[in-house]
């Protein structure tokens, strides 16, 4: 360190050295730093417990220097769901992309909703099946040009994108909703923000916690990480809208 | 006049995205064109180091958390 000078900013502790497997500029590095920043300044790293998907996010336990178990694809809620049951005092979060919360495991993620399972759900939403080569995926988005939707998808035979989080905003068992992204320096803040809120609401131990997070996939798109940005504030973010759906006392 | 702050980036582990040098106000990172690091990307560093403002721009937006920022004290 320079004469003079103090750290302001660092790789959280709770982020382990090893070197991420992700693509350059993926949203998911950013996430992994600032839920474990949270982790960090919250003092929750011995009481966190965390469950990995199946996806690109598969090795996110190499990564996040917490207590973490690896699910089958689709289920991590309902291991998250045993995991908090059997340890209620743990913090207990989900991570999962979005061809195993919202394609394989749209049953587990939607009834353990329904039931009120008091943990977090962080769903990295970036419309398409980035590891296994870039496929469609249920929340791809009209139009977007996939290597099983060559022609864009057209929602005549595969649908509109699949809304999670206003999905289970209605229903009775959780407590807080919101989408946030990960595009910009103000809205990797706000993320924060918004984790840090549904960490707190998980001590309170009202209801389910789920945090969209609208992210990018430039190997799968076919851009830079630049332009995948740029990609997410002209297309994903008019349909995904960003915000906090519902939360208590609201 | 010294610069604000500055910042350290762990070369071999910067994946040159390109992130923070697009997210800087300053424009005082850019990518190294003519070398590379371990794994062969243009990495990241300062090009600019005097208009560094130590704003956190950069590191907030690493995904691989390889900048450090350093502030001067007041």
């Amino acid at each position: 360190m320079r004469e003079g000078y103090e750290v302001i900013y660092q790789k959280p502790k709770t982020l382990t050295d090893n070197k991420m497997h992700y693509c350059p500029g993926c949203i998911h590095g950013t996430m992994h730093k600032i839920f474990m920043e949270l982790i960090e300044e919250m003092d929750l790293q011995e009481k966190t417990v965390g469950v990995c998907p199946v996806g690109c996010s598969v090795f996110a336990y190499d990564y996040m220097d917490v207590d973490m178990q690896e699910a089958a694809h689709g289920r991590a809620a309902a291991v998250a769901t045993a995991i908090k049951r059997m340890l209620p005092d743990r913090i207990v979060f989900s991570y999962q992309g979005d061809g195993d919360l919202a394609a394989i495991g749209t049953a587990e993620t939607l009834h353990a909703c329904n039931r009120g399972e008091n943990f977090l759900f962080i769903f990295i939403n970036n419309g398409i099946y980035g590891m296994t080569g870039g496929q469609m995926a249920p929340t791809t988005l009209e139009g977007q040009k996939t290597t099983t939707s060559p022609f864009g998808r057209d929602k005549k035979n595969s649908g509109s994108p699949l809304k999670m989080t206003e999905m289970v905003t209605p229903l009775d068992g959780v407590a807080f909703t919101a989408r946030v992204s990960g595009n910009t320096p103000a809205n990797v803040r706000k993320a924060k923000r918004v984790f840090k809120k549904a960490l707190e609401i998980q001590q309170q131990n009202i209801g389910t916690q789920f945090v969209e997070v609208v992210s990018n996939c430039p190997s799968g798109w076919k851009c830079t990480p630049v332009e995948s940005m740029e990609w997410i504030v002209e297309k994903a973010i008019p349909y995904y809208p960003l915000g906090i759906f519902k939360e208590p006392g609201k | 006049m010294p610069a604000k702050g500055y910042v350290e980036i762990l070369v071999d582990t910067c994946k040159g995205c390109g992130l923070c040098v697009a997210n800087c106000p300053t424009q005082c990172l850019a990518l190294k064109q003519d070398d590379t690091n371990v794994y062969g990307y243009h990495y990241s560093y300062m090009s600019e180091p005097e208009k560094c403002i130590a704003c956190m721009n950069c590191a907030v937006m690493c995904p691989d958390s390889v900048i450090t920022v350093y502030k001067k004290k007041s």
